[in-house]
Parts: C-alpha cells; sequence; structure tokens
C-alpha cells in the first residue's frame, strides 16, 4: 500500500519535474546579466522621469543600445549614472544636479479667487475646462497633479492655498511633475551651490498691461532685466523673461530691477545692510 | 413611437421658455467676434483696423480645411484686433468693431417675403453654404459644408434634422419651429438637394405636440420629407442615438454618420441655410435661449453674434442674487462660463443660470456598483469601471475597454447616486489619451 | 453678486443617492419585520434592535476611531446589515451572540475592505455564517412560531417551545431514510404566511415578496436577479424531484422553505456584492440557485442559501469581466 503511494506520487513528481525541465529549456529568454545589474543599481522608484515605463525599462534601454546617450536616470544622479558607466564598462559624465522649480509667484493666492471650481480634483481637468479659480491662464492651478506624481515626498501642498512647495532636499530631478503640470509651470532648473538660485517666477505670455492685471507679480515682458544682466543670460521671447541657467552667475542684478518682483532669488543670505546710508538718501528725499 | 434601444434617462424637462416669442436683441455699442466661432481653426480676418463695415460684410475668412468664414454682424468701424478673454478666462484673437447705425450689404435679401424655389445647383448651394459661413448650430459648430462634401466611395441615403432638443431648458429649436416653420421646410429641400437625396426624417420628441403638429401640416406639401415623433429620452439628439432612433441603423465604433448613408444637421442649421442660400444672408445671428428658474422672466431672443454675456444681464434687469452658475448650452451637455465679458458666438443656443441649490455637486460617496450609469448609458459601456481605471492611473484598460466610444452626455454622472465625477474623470482620460496619442504621432 | 461655479457638465443631478437606495431597502424590510413580532413576539423586537444598534455602533465606533473619518452610518447601510443579520437568526438566539455576529458582520465583512461599496461578500451573511459555524447548536434551535390564528395557544406556547425548520425535517428524513416525518410538514398556505419555524426574517414569503416588489417599484433592484435564483433553484429541484420523488422534496417546498425567498430577493440583489450587467446577474442567480439546491440535497447543512450567496460573491469580479452589458451597435 505504502509501496503503491510512493511509486505513484514519485512518477507523478518526477514526470512533472521533467516536464518543467522541458518546457524551461524551452522557452528560456536570454537575457544580458547587465539588465539586472544596471536594475539593482537604480533607486526602484519606478517614476518615469527618464520617460521609460519603469527603472527596469531604462536598464534594457541602456542594454540594448549599448550605451547611455539620451538615457541617463535623472533621480540617480551622478552617482547611478557612475555606476552605470561602471557596469557598461563607458566613462562617466557628471552633470549639474537639477531641482524642480515652480515658476508661479502664486500671488494670486492672496488675492480673492475669481471663480469656484467644483468636480474632479485634477489640474489637468480643470484647465481643459478653463482658465482657473485664479483667473490667470498660464500660472498654477493648484489642484496637485505634480503631488500625486511626485514619487519622492518632494512637494508637499500648502494647507491654505493648495499650492504646491518643492522640497529642494528631497527633490531627485526626475521631472515627472514637469511632466504632470498642465501648464507647464514647473522647470528642472540646476540645483546651485547651496541651493542658491535666480529664476524668472512667472510663465504668463500676455501682454504687460494685461499680465500685470491678472497678477501683481507676473513677468510683465519690459525687458529691464535683460538689460541689466551683464552676462546676457535673459532673453524676452513672448513678453516673458527666461533666465539662463548656465549663463547666469548669479549677481542679482536683475533682482533689483525688476519692477513687479517677478525675479526672484532664494535661499541666498539676507543682504549685508546697508543701512546707513539708506536712511541718509531717504532723509534727503 | 420610436426611440434609440440602450440606456437614456430622463432629466427634469423645466422647459420655461417655450412660451416666450422670439424677440429681437437691440444692438449695444460694440460687439467683439473671435476668430473662432466654430470647430477647428481660427479663421484670418481680412479687415483692418479703422475700416468701415456693414452688416453681413466678410470680416474674416475661412484658410484652413476644417474652417468658416465670419461676417460682421452689425455696422461700424473696426476697433481693434486684439486679443480677448473669452467665456472660460482664455486670451484669443477677436475683430473689435464699434456699432454705428444699420447699414447692410446690398446682396442680402432683407423682404420678408419666403422664397421657395431653389435655384442654385448642388455644388452652387454647398459653396453658398461655405461662403456665408454656416456652421452647425446644435452645439458643436461644425462647418455644415464639411458634412455636404461626400467623400468617394460613399453614398448618402438619408438627411436626418435634429429637432428633438433633448435638453431640458432649451426651447429655441421650439420656437424656430412654430414661427419658421416653411423655412426650415424650404432649409431641408436645399439640404437634400445638396445632399442628393429624396428622403429627409425630422425627428421631434413627443413633449413639443405643437411643433409636431405644425411640422407635419407644412410637410404634407414637401413630398419626401417626413416627421418623425420620438418618445422623450434623453440623449436623443446625440446623432448616433437619433440615426438608430429613426432608421433603426448603427453606427460603429469610430465611424461617421454618413458611413451608414445617413447626414444629421440641426433643425437651427436649417434655418440658417435656408437665409444663406435663398435670402443670401451669412450666419450673424442666432436664436438663443435666456432662461433659468430663478428669473422673472424667460425670453428667447434673435441675437447677433459678438454681444456680451453682460449686455444680455444688462438687457434683462440683472441676475437673480443667487446666481451659482451660468452656462452656455443646455445644463446636460453646457458649458459652464466665467467671464461674463465674453461675446457670444455662433453656437450659443441658451444662456442658462442656475441657482445655488441646483448649482452645488452634492458630497463624492464610495462607490456602490449599483450599476445604474451601466443602465443609463446609452452607448452601453461602464462608467463605474472607467472610474476605477481611470483613478488607479490605468488609461490604457480604460481604452480597452471602450472609453473613446464614450458620447460625453452625461446620464451617468447624472445618475450616479455616490455623486462621482463620472464624466469629468471620463474626458479627463480622453483628453490624457488624445495627447498621448499625439505626442506618438509627432515622434 | 457671488462667486460663479465652474465644473464640467452635467450641470443638474438625478434625486438619487447612497443614501435614498439605502433607506428604501430599509423600508421594503419593514413588513418582514412587522410578521417576525406576530410569529415570534418581543424577542424578534430584542433580536432586531440588538443587532441593528451594535452593527451601528461598531461601525461608528471604528470610523471615528480606527479609520478617523467623518461617520457614513447615517447612509443606511449598516441598519440594513443589521436588519439582514437580525432576519437570518432565530429569535430565541442569545443576544451577546447576536451581538458577536453584529461584529464580525460589520467590522469583518465590510470595513476591514474599506467599508460601503468595498466589501466583496455581503456583510449581514458574513455574520450570518460565522454564528452558524461557531455556535451550530444555538443557531439551529427554532422556536415555533405563534399562531396568530388561535390566540388562546400563544398565550400557552412558552418559549421553551423548539420545533425544527422544514427543511431540517427534510433532511433528517432523508438521512434516515424514512420518508414518513415529512407527514408532518407544513401545507404551503402555511409556508406562505410565514406560521412555521425559521429564523426571524425567512418564515413568511409573503412579506418578502412585499418588499420584493416595492425595491422593483422604486428600481432599487431589477428582476433579473431573484428571477433567476428563484427559478433556477425551483427547476433544479424540480428536476431532482421528478427523477425520484421519494428521495427528494418537491420543488415548491425549496422556493418556500428556509432563506431562500430572503435570499433571492434580499441579500443576493445586495448591489455591492452582485455583478453589475444583466446578464451578469443572470449568471449569478442561476448559479445561487444550484448551488443552495446542491448544497441542502447533499451539503451537510440543511439549509444552503447563506452559503449559495457568498460563493457567488465571491465569483462576482469574474462575472463582471466575463459578462459585459450589450454595447452600441454591438
Amino acid at each position: 500500500m505504502i509501496l503503491a503511494a510512493v511509486i505513484v506520487l514519485g512518477s507523478i513528481g518526477a514526470l512533472f519535474g521533467l516536464l518543467l525541465y522541458v518546457i524551461a529549456q524551452k522557452f528560456k529568454v536570454i537575457e544580458d546579466p547587465k539588465i539586472d545589474e544596471i536594475s539593482e543599481v537604480l533607486p526602484g522608484a519606478n517614476c518615469g522621469g527618464c520617460g521609460k515605463a519603469g527603472c527596469r525599462a531604462l536598464a534594457e534601454a541602456i542594454v540594448k543600445q549599448g550605451n547611455t546617450e539620451g538615457l541617463k536616470c535623472p533621480a540617480g544622479g551622478n552617482e547611478v549614472a557612475a555606476k552605470i558607466a561602471k557596469i557598461m564598462g563607458l566613462e562617466a559624465k557628471e552633470e549639474e544636479p537639477v531641482v524642480a522649480v515652480i515658476r508661479c509667484s502664486i500671488a494670486c493666492s492672496a488675492n480673492e479667487p475669481k471663480s469656484h471650481y467644483q468636480g474632479m480634483k485634477s489640474c489637468a481637468f480643470a484647465h481643459s475646462l478653463y482658465v482657473g479659480e485664479s483667473g490667470c491662464g498660464y500660472g498654477c492651478i493648484g489642484l496637485g497633479d505634480c503631488y500625486n506624481a511626485c514619487q519622492f515626498d518632494a512637494i508637499t501642498l500648502d494647507p491654505k492655498t493648495g499650492f504646491p512647495i518643492v522640497n529642494d532636499d528631497k527633490c531627485v530631478g526626475c521631472g515627472a511633475c514637469v511632466q504632470a503640470c498642465p501648464r507647464k509651470v514647473i522647470e528642472l532648473r540646476n540645483k546651485g551651490i547651496k541651493n542658491r538660485r535666480v529664476y524668472v517666477s512667472c510663465v504668463n505670455k500676455e501682454k504687460g498691461g494685461v499680465a500685470r492685471k491678472t497678477c501683481s507679480n507676473a513677468c510683465i515682458g519690459c525687458g529691464k532685466c535683460a538689460k541689466a544682466c551683464p552676462f546676457d543670460a535673459i532673453v524676452i521671447e513672448n513678453n516673458l523673461a527666461y533666465i539662463d541657467y548656465k549663463k547666469c552667475k548669479m549677481c542679482r542684478k536683475c533682482v533689483a530691477e525688476c519692477p513687479t518682483g517677478a525675479i526672484v532669488a532664494v535661499n541666498f543670505p539676507p543682504k549685508p545692510q546697508a543701512q546707513p546710508t539708506d536712511t541718509n538718501e531717504n532723509n534727503d528725499k | 413611437m420610436k426611440t434609440f434601444p440602450l440606456g437614456g434617462i430622463h432629466p427634469e424637462e423645466n422647459k420655461l421658455s417655450t412660451a416666450a416669442t422670439i424677440e429681437e436683441f437691440p444692438l449695444p455699442k460694440q460687439v467683439t467676434i473671435f476668430l473662432n466661432q466654430h470647430l477647428g481653426a481660427p479663421a484670418t480676418p481680412v479687415v483692418e483696423k479703422g475700416e468701415k463695415v456693414k452688416i453681413g460684410q466678410l470680416i474674416a475668412k475661412a484658410e484652413a480645411f476644417v474652417c468658416a468664414n465670419i461676417h460682421s454682424p452689425v455696422s461700424g468701424s473696426v476697433n481693434k484686433i486684439d486679443s480677448v478673454k473669452d467665456m472660460f478666462g482664455i486670451y484669443k484673437n477677436a475683430i473689435i468693431i464699434d456699432v454705428e447705425g444699420d447699414e447692410w450689404v446690398d446682396t442680402v435679401d432683407l423682404t420678408p417675403t419666403i422664397v421657395k424655389d431653389i435655384k442654385l445647383s448642388k455644388t452652387e448651394i454647398i459653396d453658398k453654404i461655405k461662403e456665408m459661413g454656416v456652421v452647425g448650430l446644435g452645439g458643436a459648430t461644425f462647418p455644415t459644408h464639411i458634412k455636404y462634401m461626400i467623400p468617394e466611395g460613399k453614398k448618402a441615403e438619408y438627411l436626418i434634422i435634429n429637432a428633438v432638443e433633448c435638453e431640458p431648458y432649451l426651447t429655441s429649436d421650439h420656437r424656430v419651429m412654430l414661427e419658421h416653420t416653411e423655412e426650415i421646410m424650404i432649409g431641408v429641400s436645399i439640404l437634400r438637394k445638396a445632399l442628393g437625396v429624396e428622403k429627409a426624417y425630422i425627428g421631434i420628441e413627443n413633449n413639443k405636440p405643437e411643433c409636431i403638429a405644425a411640422m407635419t401640416n407644412m410637410a404634407t406639401q414637401y413630398a419626401g420629407i417626413v416627421v418623425e415623433p420620438l418618445k422623450v429620452k434623453y440623449p436623443q439628439g446625440a446623432e448616433k442615438q437619433l440615426i438608430k432612433a429613426i432608421t433603426g441603423r448603427n453606427v460603429p465604433s469610430g465611424k461617421l454618420p454618413i458611413d451608414v448613408g445617413c447626414v444629421v444637421n440641426n433643425v437651427g442649421t436649417a434655418l440658417a441655410v435656408y437665409d444663406a442660400v435663398q435670402k443670401n444672408k451669412p450666419l450673424i445671428e442666432n436664436i438663443m435661449t435666456v432662461t433659468g428658474k430663478a428669473l422673472a422672466q424667460q425670453h428667447n431672443y434673435k441675437i447677433r453674434i459678438g454681444i456680451s454675456y453682460n449686455d444680455i444681464i444688462e438687457h434683462i434687469g440683472g441676475l437673480p442674487d443667487d446666481t451659482a452658475k451660468i452656462i452656455s448650452g443646455g445644463p446636460m451637455m453646457g458649458k459652464a462660463i466665467v467671464n461674463l465679458e465674453a461675446p457670444t458666438t455662433k453656437g450659443a443656443s441658451s444662456m442658462l443660470v442656475i441657482t445655488e441649490k441646483e448649482a452645488i455637486r452634492a458630497e463624492e460617496k464610495e462607490c456602490i456598483r449599483c450599476g445604474k450609469c451601466m443602465e443609463a448609458c446609452p452607448m452601453g459601456l461602464e462608467p463605474y469601471l472607467f472610474s476605477a481605471l481611470i483613478n488607479n492611473g490605468n488609461i490604457q484598460d480604460a481604452i480597452g475597454e471602450k472609453l473613446m466610444d464614450c458620447i460625453e452626455c452625461g446620464c451617468c454622472m447624472f445618475t450616479c447616486p455616490a455623486n462621482k465625477p463620472l464624466l469629468d474623470e471620463i474626458r479627463f482620460a480622453k483628453n490624457k489619451f488624445r495627447q498621448t496619442m499625439m505626442q506618438q504621432q509627432k515622434k | 453678486m457671488k462667486l460663479l461655479n465652474v465644473s464640467g457638465s452635467p450641470h443638474v443631478h438625478g434625486d438619487l443617492s447612497v443614501k435614498r437606495i439605502m433607506w428604501d431597502v430599509n423600508i421594503a424590510l419593514i413588513p418582514i419585520f412587522i410578521v417576525s413580532l406576530i410569529f415570534f413576539g418581543l424577542d424578534a423586537l430584542f433580536v432586531s434592535l440588538v443587532s441593528v444598534f451594535c452593527c451601528v455602533l461598531f461601525q461608528w465606533i471604528i470610523e471615528k476611531f480606527l479609520l478617523k473619518k467623518p461617520t457614513s452610518i447615517s447612509d443606511g447601510s449598516a441598519v440594513i446589515t443589521g436588519l439582514l443579520l437580525a432576519f437570518n437568526v432565530p429569535s430565541n438566539l442569545p443576544l451577546w451572540i447576536v451581538a458577536i455576529g453584529a461584529f464580525v458582520a460589520i467590522a469583518v465583512g465590510k470595513m476591514t475592505f474599506g467599508g460601503l461599496g468595498k466589501n466583496p461578500f455581503n456583510p449581514a451573511l458574513v455574520g450570518r455564517v460565522f454564528l452558524l459555524i461557531s455556535f451550530p447548536v444555538q443557531m439551529t434551535t427554532w422556536p415555533k412560531a405563534n399562531n396568530i390564528f388561535d390566540l388562546a395557544q400563544t398565550a400557552a406556547t412558552t418559549d421553551a417551545t423548539t420545533g425544527a425548520t422544514p427543511l431540517a425535517l427534510i433532511k433528517e428524513a432523508v438521512k434516515a431514510g424514512d420518508m414518513s416525518v415529512l407527514q408532518n410538514l407544513p401545507d404551503y398556505w402555511t409556508m406562505l404566511i410565514g406560521q412555521h419555524g425559521g429564523s426571524l426574517g425567512e418564515v413568511s414569503a409573503i412579506a418578502i415578496l412585499i418588499g420584493g416588489i416595492y425595491l422593483l417599484c422604486r428600481k432599487v433592484i431589477s428582476w433579473h436577479i431573484p428571477v433567476s435564483f428563484i427559478l433556477s433553484a425551483f427547476v433544479f429541484a424540480g428536476i431532482l424531484h421528478w427523477i425520484a420523488p421519494a428521495s427528494y422534496i418537491a420543488p415548491m417546498y425549496h422556493v418556500l422553505s428556509g432563506g431562500l425567498l430572503l435570499g433571492a430577493v434580499f441579500m443576493a440583489t445586495d448591489m455591492v456584492t452582485s455583478p453589475m450587467s444583466k446578464s451578469g446577474q443572470i449568471v449569478f442567480g442561476i448559479g445561487c440557485g444550484l448551488l443552495t439546491i446542491i448544497i441542502r440535497t447533499w451539503g451537510a447543512y440543511p439549509e444552503g442559501v447563506s452559503f449559495a450567496i457568498l460563493l457567488m460573491n465571491a465569483v462576482t469580479p469574474l462575472i463582471n469581466k466575463g459578462f459585459k452589458p450589450k454595447r452600441f451597435a454591438k
């Protein structure tokens, strides 16, 4: 009795084992071990910042292409790039770290909303409907598409206004929020020394007067900053100034020049106070 | 009585303004004419700043394929051509004209006599419709002449005139059918000639018995035109549903009515075609219902394009205090507007004032999988499934479940007991899908 | 003027709401409740009250203290669970067992999955089956129904009198091979009225049908599930009876006895746990009907409705995948 059971079960087991082996051999997929190795060093957040479906897809693409031309993990930065280069036997290129910058002063949040939006909590949908509660057709809508897109907890929403705030230390510059924003308010800019950056915090392309009417901090495209810039880092296009961070030396002359305060400098220490002269000047007037 | 088979709902009709006869809306001091009055590419302006224009003069020309001519609705001088906020607050290019006097171009026949003889040939009619800038007045504002340029290998068999007016509140088609019965019949005859078909059906829902009576009576003089009373059910006015209800033919997924030998036009368009072809009058005005539960008086206006919503509000004596939403179009498919300084356009069939009580959306609850959305869907889709898939970010699977077949009638969201923003989510996903398709095409 | 509201269309909404649907079901349960009071007296009232109170209380506690979100007890779904649970137990069940049943129904059957709309199984049935397995003796000891036509007898009968349900009788008879017991079965008329042993809510066919008709009129349920459920059970039991009348009971007994009607009208039709499309609902109903008869005839338990519905609940997602609504132009 026991013998029969042992024989029957044993032979069934052997048969299935054989079957599994045959199938495994027949349908074997030979995969480059490099794919696994690269997947291993990638962050594994599947943020989509590289433009691929996920981390493994990027690894496959790199191995298939044979080099990292146009393929990189923005979230992993130079560290990961160096590791990938090592696996692939290539030379690593150093790139400046970038961070997401919200190019909207969100001054409108201080103003009264112009309408009341109801419905699906999605910037993309609200954008397809109309101008948004703020009344500015270019600026941040504040329904949190970027917040939902961020895989690294780097974006928080202001509990009062709903507008996003980027945490520079957590942001890895993957660009998922840039893709998610229907108005392309967010831009990836260089992180800067000690997180110091100078940028135009507005994407409004309306003409000066109109933009001003919409928002007190709008860029009106007056061009004063471009004239003031000693490094030709600022261009005015479509009534909108843009600071090229590669050229900018962070002298902050434009910040002082901007009549609306659309150009902002962040994380700089407070300016050395030239109090005495200031008061004197005021007194003179 | 005929109707379409799947789904459908019965929203409260609220046809408050059925008794209001069509009034001529007075001209304001200034009109703003968007270059994008229609579906498709904007027209190119052919007038300059300071130029004098007459009523009916061409001011912007259609250059792209899907585009329509625009004519001046007033006489006066061009103030400027500038970007102006439209009713959703988005800047668009427009021609602004200061109104001076009331001078028409000579070619327009202003006499009240009804011209019955159709002198023009088939191609001449289509050219005329194109020249006069006629667009579909059912809401989509698709340039009419394109529908009549039948592609090779396809043949039209029926002309279907959409006079169901299934949207609650709207009464403009109702009034037009009562007051311009004969003109509509001639317009339908012109369209039949343009299409080269004998048979035309006019579908009217049987909540408008007087229209059915008047139209049936008039149709006896026009052989081949059949008035088809339809059972009241929303969205009967949707193209596919109307074709199904009247002819029993199915327009398959991703196909056009012409693929089953049908061309559908709105009854208002038929009137515009009559004006264009017989009277040489371009499309510079349309019939607009101004209605709302809180309004003291309900109106149907014959209104020139380019008159701002503020002018209308001023004319009716201001808005009631508890106005919470203003809609251009019907409550089921119309669009909420924010900028009242914006002008009306060719397709504006109504200005609907919604009170606070009606406007506020109830709090969203968890889906209880009751399946009411599926029962209501006239396309036989599964809105609850779309919602679940889309909220998981899985738009591709939703497309596989025929998301793109959705006609955005809003039946699902109207019925949903959990107050889910189903149509919002569906529209969101459709937009996303279109964007990704466009990006792929670019590559 | 106030700010204008903006949203996508449609800008109007029908008068249907979750609350309305749930309270409609509660209203439909009233006739059954009244009948249970008549036949089982105050015991029925206590069981129902405790069950409903505990269900609502547990939901409130879980939402308030565990999930920390606004409570949703006002939508009436916890009341339905409580009533249905009470209707599925004998009236002489100790109240502490009822409370345990309510806890399992709400906490395990419903809230662990995320509350109303996300539970894969009918919560009341989860509670009921838990009690049936955990307390088999108490759950299958049935008090005799009061004879409403004979008040003297009503006064004389005490709570101590217990009797088997028709289904239990049949099971015993088939097991013992002695069909003579079946002589004691109540006639159809009694079963229609409900004057026989059984759970609170399942005895009276007429009360259930009244509730069902109300739900149909209010369009809370459609005919597909109840009709296919009852019909398939009837046909299947009929075939068995036709083959061997001696060992299988007449189909009409199957339909009228036990929880079949209550299950078909109120529990299988639970929106959350039943298929979405009409064709899927018919498949679901047929599955319930067949499983019920199979369990009743060959299973260990005399009653199989609860198990049948729970089993079909489990395959509902599969049915939803396989049975799509009829598409336009197809």
